[in-house]
């Protein structure tokens, strides 16, 4: 069918509506004016002042260390869950997927009462890095499973048989044959939890604590002053940083941002 | 003594019988094939020896010992697979050398045996190229390597030129009729074609529903069927129902209803009154014009029904006057002769007396 003007000026509106806003925010994060308002000249002081910031450094350099650490036990186990979902459909594991899935599905916010009330009443934990760190791994387990398991359901069962056959313990069946398979999964796994862990705003909201503090807390709690050019600043690295790690995932594991699949 | 012993194996999946009270005993050295319909069990029976199932009843030993309990990868038994199931992220050369990484060999040794068996096979030149790289035939070969490399005790092939055209399989089943003389491993070879069966094996197990139905080499299996089954699944057979009129030590005569006599070659144990089938194969019977045919034993009128012309052969359904059809192959070997009998043709069919066999029940 050819597309006709309209079709293509209401594509361009969709585009327009949904990247306007993200596109203000970066074009303004080097605008020489501490007011959002008017376009006055280019500058960069605005990230020059981002690294004097001590309380943004902190935040920032708490975000990266949870989101490193919660995709690492996140993919660790996430991986383990996938194989285990694949391997096992029937039986007692066939209540798996409906576990994993289930934080997935779950909005965040009923994820952030339950985390809060279940660290604080029933483990008695002082909220903090560690509480932030489990409740990042306990959304993140699923996305990994998910991409883990869908690699796997592609694949000609009999290639691990025939590992097994020709000498290699189930152990050396992981490592040399299932595991070099499912890697491009299992990074993109590790990348999807470290996106969903860097910009969780909600969920670390309510399981932080007082005085711990993230990016996005940094940030909402910048923003309830006024939103400062300092604010944009760190909200295009925040977008660069995510963008790059999408990018990364999606060329692993392409048929992750596909919508139809074979 | 037989290298592997399956005795009274019984595998069951729910209420069906997979396997059903097998016992065979395949000998070292041998071509050995497992041929039925799909669904007999066969395949069920392959994945027991190479250690992925075990038997709910009955034992297997290898080499007089029991396999029961000991896991795929301790068994001196491989397996090429129907999909091959090659490493698709390991090149040809890693994919075959697998089997020796996996028993820690020396890294020279490795190298030694790696080109030893890519010559074998003919694959020399691909040792770094991918399986995505490779043709149906190549990968094929490659599966073949790296099944044998280790000098397993018994090789299982699951239906391994089913993916194959019929040139390259007929290439390929002489391939491996070559490989297995000049190695001299054992293998067990699965397949739903009769073709393939008769053309590689030494001896041919027929299953069916579970069971063996007959255990022979190929010429026997084919010349001599034990029952209607095996009669009518190795190659195509005219089947006559019939009555014995009389049994002696020269010769059968058998009644067919509606048809007259036909006499058979003498089989032991049969009595007259009994009940069975004639089996005739299409070769033995000859379509002929009716003064020709008197000098047959067995001859009967009949008209074509209809033919169809293979090049080499043609091959005629003629129907009898009791009904039964009956399919004959001619041989088109006369110069300039393609086919001898047109549709509605009326025509002898005969053969000799000793062709053909009784099959009771």
């Amino acid at each position: 069918m050819r597309r006709g003007p309209w079709l293509w000026a209401a594509a361009l509106a969709v585009y327009a509506f949904l990247y306007m806003p993200l596109a203000v925010v970066v074009l303004f994060s080097f605008n020489d004016s501490t007011l959002n308002a008017e376009w006055v000249g280019f500058t960069t002081r605005w990230y020059g002042k981002l690294l004097d910031d001590d309380e943004m450094l902190r935040a920032a350099g708490n975000s990266l260390g949870i989101a490193l650490a919660a995709s690492a036990v996140a993919t660790l186990l996430g991986t383990m869950a996938g194989i285990a979902m694949h391997r096992w459909q029937s039986g007692s594991l066939r209540l798996l997927p409906f576990l994993v899935l289930t934080p997935v599905a779950m909005p965040e916010i009923l994820l952030g009462v339950s985390l809060l009330i279940f660290f604080r009443q029933v483990l008695d934990l002082t909220l903090g890095l560690f509480s932030i760190l489990a409740a990042h791994v306990t959304f993140s387990i699923g996305f990994v499973a998910i991409i883990v398991r869908a690699r796997l359901a592609g694949m000609d069962e009999s290639i691990f048989e025939a590992a097994r056959d020709l000498g290699a313990s189930p152990w050396q069946t992981f490592r040399r044959v299932t595991l070099p398979l499912i890697l491009p999964g299992v990074l993109a796994g590790f990348l999807m939890s470290f996106t969903l862990s860097i910009d969780d705003f909600v969920i670390t909201f309510f399981v932080a604590g007082v005085g711990v503090s993230t990016l996005p807390l940094q940030i909402y709690s910048m923003i309830k002053v006024a939103v400062t050019p300092e604010v944009n600043a760190v909200s295009t690295l925040l977008m660069a940083l995510t963008l790059t790690m999408i990018a990364l995932a999606s060329r692993l594991a392409p048929d992750l941002l596909k919508a139809r699949q074979q | 003594m037989a290298i592997l012993e399956i005795r009274n194996v019984t595998r069951r999946f729910g209420e069906l019988n997979a396997v059903d009270d097998v016992s065979l005993a395949i000998e070292a050295g041998e071509f050995f094939t497992l041929l039925g319909p799909s669904g007999c069990g066969k395949t069920t029976l392959l994945r027991m020896i190479a250690g992925f199932d075990e038997p709910d009843e009955g034992a297997l030993f290898l080499d007089g010992q029991p396999l029961a309990g000991i896991p795929p990868e301790r068994r001196p038994v491989h397996t090429v697979f129907q999909s091959y199931a090659l490493f698709p992220h390991m090149t040809v050369a890693e994919n075959v050398a697998f089997p020796l990484q996996m028993v820690r060999l020396a890294d020279d040794e490795i190298r030694r045996r790696l080109r030893e068996t890519l010559d074998l096979v003919h694959l020399a030149d691909k040792a770094g190229q991918y399986p995505h790289e490779l043709s149906g035939g190549q990968k094929q070969r490659v599966a073949l390597a790296r099944g044998l490399i280790n000098r397993p005790r018994l090789l299982l092939l699951d239906e391994p030129l089913g993916a194959l055209d019929a040139k390259l399989r007929e290439q390929m089943e002489r391939e491996l009729i070559a490989l297995q003389r000049e190695v001299g491993i054992t293998f067990v070879f699965v397949t739903h074609s009769q073709q393939e069966a008769l053309a590689l094996s030494h001896r041919i197990a027929v299953m069916n529903a579970g069971r063996v139905e007959q255990v022979d080499v190929p010429e026997r299996l084919y010349g001599f069927p034990k029952n209607r089954f095996v009669a009518d699944f190795i190659g195509t057979i005219n089947l006559i129902e019939v009555a014995v009129a009389a049994a002696d030590a020269h010769h059968l005569r058998l009644t067919a209803p509606g048809l007259g006599d036909i006499f058979a070659p003498p089989l032991a144990g049969i009595r007259a009154g009994e009940r069975g089938a004639f089996a005739l194969r299409p070769e033995q019977v000859r379509v002929l014009s009716s003064k020709a045919a008197a000098d047959l034993k067995n001859h009967f009128p009949g008209q074509v029904r209809d033919y169809l012309y293979l090049g080499d052969v043609t091959v005629y359904k003629v129907a009898l006057e009791n009904g039964a059809v009956l399919e004959a192959l001619e041989a088109n070997a006369a110069p300039g002769c393609a086919k001898f009998h047109e549709i509605g043709d009326v025509v002898d069919v005969g053969w000799r007396h000793d062709a053909g066999l009784y099959l009771p029940g």
